[in-house]
């Protein structure tokens, strides 16, 4: 094999260092001994510890959790359907549906906060956690169909003819056979909706109201009173258990089962 | 013998193509019946329709007597093995044979005791566990064919069951084939493209083409008296003379060609062929010599050797007719050892009277 010119290595080194050193920083900083700046005064956990018994933060992550799990949830359940739907063989396949579902990921998180604020004002409704579950929704949703549908593309339509075949109605089929074979991408769908959800601030921030306030929220409040290496640690959490997240997310997508019966074996 | 599927003016469209077309046919039960024709002639949506996984535009099914043609798929006493298996990948091969007697609520003692019985008639005792993945291609296609003989289907729809193997276990699983239909007493409805496949394993042959039945008959039927070039070629390789009728008395015609001699061909003695017509001869039939006049054979054409293929027991000439058509002739060894003929050598090619076919140039439809 070719060795790899050594500017090229350099140049990735670069670039990973660009990307994860803040992190890294981060981290490292949220061990850090000293109460202010970055000199290094020793290794701790009183960090961690005093996250702990901050009832406000504790709070805040519960908040985060519950609102990124119904949001999630609700994400798969309308959008498994939706892909399930878009996907028959009398489904719309259109064009402009495949835009229009997907817009909600392209377009400016800001210009999606304010939107959904005017209309959540319009109709009155109350802030708060239902209307940040509705807020997240609008970008999960489309998320969990995208992913959804393109595990439903590579099953074999074949497998719902032998299913029907062999006596399965409609919903047996979708029970013992779709939604099995889906798994995979379901779970990978919910963990990727699950962190976004939970690191999500733009929308959160227009659509939030007293009383539901999210982990990325109280960092933020808590940024305007001053960096404190409390923030250190609280971020070093929602980084690894995001990039857990994602990791799995990743992992269950790629040891799926065989999508088709022909490059199976 | 009681009619197991009839098929009834049965049209089915794909968008424009006509995939089945005006197709009537009649299967008795307990028989092993071969639909042949090439990729797209039909004979796979002739299948789909049977098992209700389509539903014909016009015309009817019958099972075993029953209309059957809006019944859904669960409804009726057919199962399908799949061309390419289509096992249920998650699941083992336990509850992908269990899968049909789940669908119908039947108790988990005698799913065992069917699902038990049915692997090891099939051979897959100790697999049970394992998933489809694990298999060995022969083995998923005994899955296959388990998990759609469980059911106890009265009729049974094997869409190309060999095509995915390799060449022995072909020949292996065909033998398996015959042995499963004398076991389980159903009608066996089989579509292939293979020729020898459907010859060797069937009772009766439908040839199918563009969408149309060309022929049903026995194998012996169809490979003896072909009605029409089309059937003729798909059965088997055949060579080809298209001229026209000249004289006809007597069972003997004499069929003309512009550019090569005029030949003799026996027809049946009541119907006289008019018009243009199609002569063809078996490439076994065919004698091929330098010289000129051998046994007084009814027929001799000239032509120049083309190519020599030589397969083991046989060697088969290529020789191109004046008319610049190929023709082959399959020779035994023995025979051709004795006076070899080379690449570029002018040939005289014979056969008798009574070894060419007469048929129409235009087939009427069937």
């Amino acid at each position: 094999m070719k060795r790899m010119p050594t500017s090229f290595i350099v140049m990735s080194l670069l670039v990973m260092l660009f990307l994860y050193l803040p992190v890294v920083i981060l981290i490292a900083l949220s061990f850090n001994a000293s109460t202010m700046g970055v000199a290094w005064k020793g290794f701790t956990f009183q960090w961690y510890e005093k996250l702990a018994m901050d009832q406000a933060i504790l709070e805040a992550t519960v908040n985060s959790v519950v609102i990124a799990l119904a949001s999630t949830g609700l994400a798969l359940i309308l959008g498994v359907g939706t892909a399930i739907g878009l996907e028959t063989r009398q489904g719309v396949q259109r064009p402009w549906v495949n835009m229009v579902l997907v817009l909600p990921l392209v377009i400016p998180e800001i210009l999606l906060g304010v939107a959904l604020l005017m209309v959540f004002v319009l109709c009155q409704v109350h802030l708060g956690f239902g209307t940040i579950i509705i807020g997240h929704m609008v970008f999960n949703l489309p998320l969990t169909i995208v992913i959804i549908r393109a595990r439903l593309r590579k099953l074999d339509p074949a497998w719902e003819d032998a299913a029907r075949d062999l006596g399965a109605t409609s919903w047996a089929v979708l029970t013992h056979i779709t939604l099995p074979l889906l798994r995979p991408a379901i779970w990978g769908a919910g963990l990727l909706g699950f962190t976004v959800s939970l690191d999500d601030f733009v929308v959160t921030f227009f659509v939030a109201g007293p009383g539901s306030t999210t982990l990325p929220l109280k960092v933020f409040s808590m940024i305007k009173t001053g960096m404190t290496p409390e923030i250190n640690a609280l971020s070093a959490v929602m980084v690894v258990v995001s990039m857990v997240c994602v990791g799995l997310s990743w992992f269950v997508q790629q040891r799926s089962t065989p999508a088709s019966s022909e490059s199976s074996y | 013998m009681n009619e197991s599927v009839v098929l009834d003016k049965v049209i089915k469209t794909h968008g424009l193509v006509r995939a089945v077309d005006h197709v009537s046919l009649s299967i008795q039960s307990g028989e092993f019946f071969s639909i042949l024709g090439p990729s797209g002639s039909g004979k796979t949506t002739i299948l789909r329709l049977i098992a209700g996984l389509d539903r014909p535009d016009q015309g009817d099914i019958f099972i075993q007597q029953r209309v059957v043609t809006l019944d859904p798929p669960h409804e009726r006493p057919v199962n399908m093995v799949f061309q390419h298996y289509a096992l249920f990948p998650h699941l083992s091969v336990f509850e992908n044979v269990a899968f049909g007697l789940q669908m119908k609520g039947e108790r988990q003692a005698n799913i065992q005791k069917a699902v038990s019985h049915m692997l090891a008639l099939v051979r897959l005792q100790g697999k049970e566990n394992r998933l489809p993945g694990q298999l060995s291609g022969g083995e998923q296609q005994r899955v296959a064919l388990a998990r759609a003989l469980v059911n106890r289907p009265v009729v049974l729809l094997l869409d190309e069951p060999l095509a995915a193997l390799d060449q022995q276990l072909r020949q292996e699983m065909q033998g398996e084939l015959k042995r499963l239909q004398r076991e389980v007493q159903a009608t066996f409805i089989c579509v292939t493209h293979q020729q020898d496949e459907a010859l060797m394993l069937s009772d009766r042959i439908a040839v199918m083409h563009g969408g149309k039945l060309l022929q049903v008959g026995t194998p012996q039927e169809i490979y003896d008296h072909p009605v029409s070039s089309t059937v003729a070629q798909f059965i088997g390789l055949s060579n080809v003379l298209s001229g026209n009728i000249a004289r006809c008395e007597g069972g003997l015609c004499r069929v003309e060609h512009g550019v090569l001699s005029p030949v003799m061909v026996t027809c049946f003695p009541h119907d006289s062929p008019q018009g243009a017509v199609t002569v063809m001869v078996r490439p076994e039939r065919v004698h091929v010599s330098s010289d000129m006049s051998v046994n007084g054979y009814d027929n001799m054409l000239q032509a120049i050797v083309h190519h020599v293929a030589f397969s083991g027991n046989e060697v088969v000439y290529h020789v191109r007719l004046r008319d610049e058509t190929i023709w082959m002739a399959r020779v035994p060894i023995a025979e051709a050892q004795a006076c070899p003929l080379a690449v570029g050598q002018p040939v005289y090619v014979h056969w008798w009277a009574h070894e060419g076919l007469v048929l129409p140039a235009h087939p009427a439809p069937c």
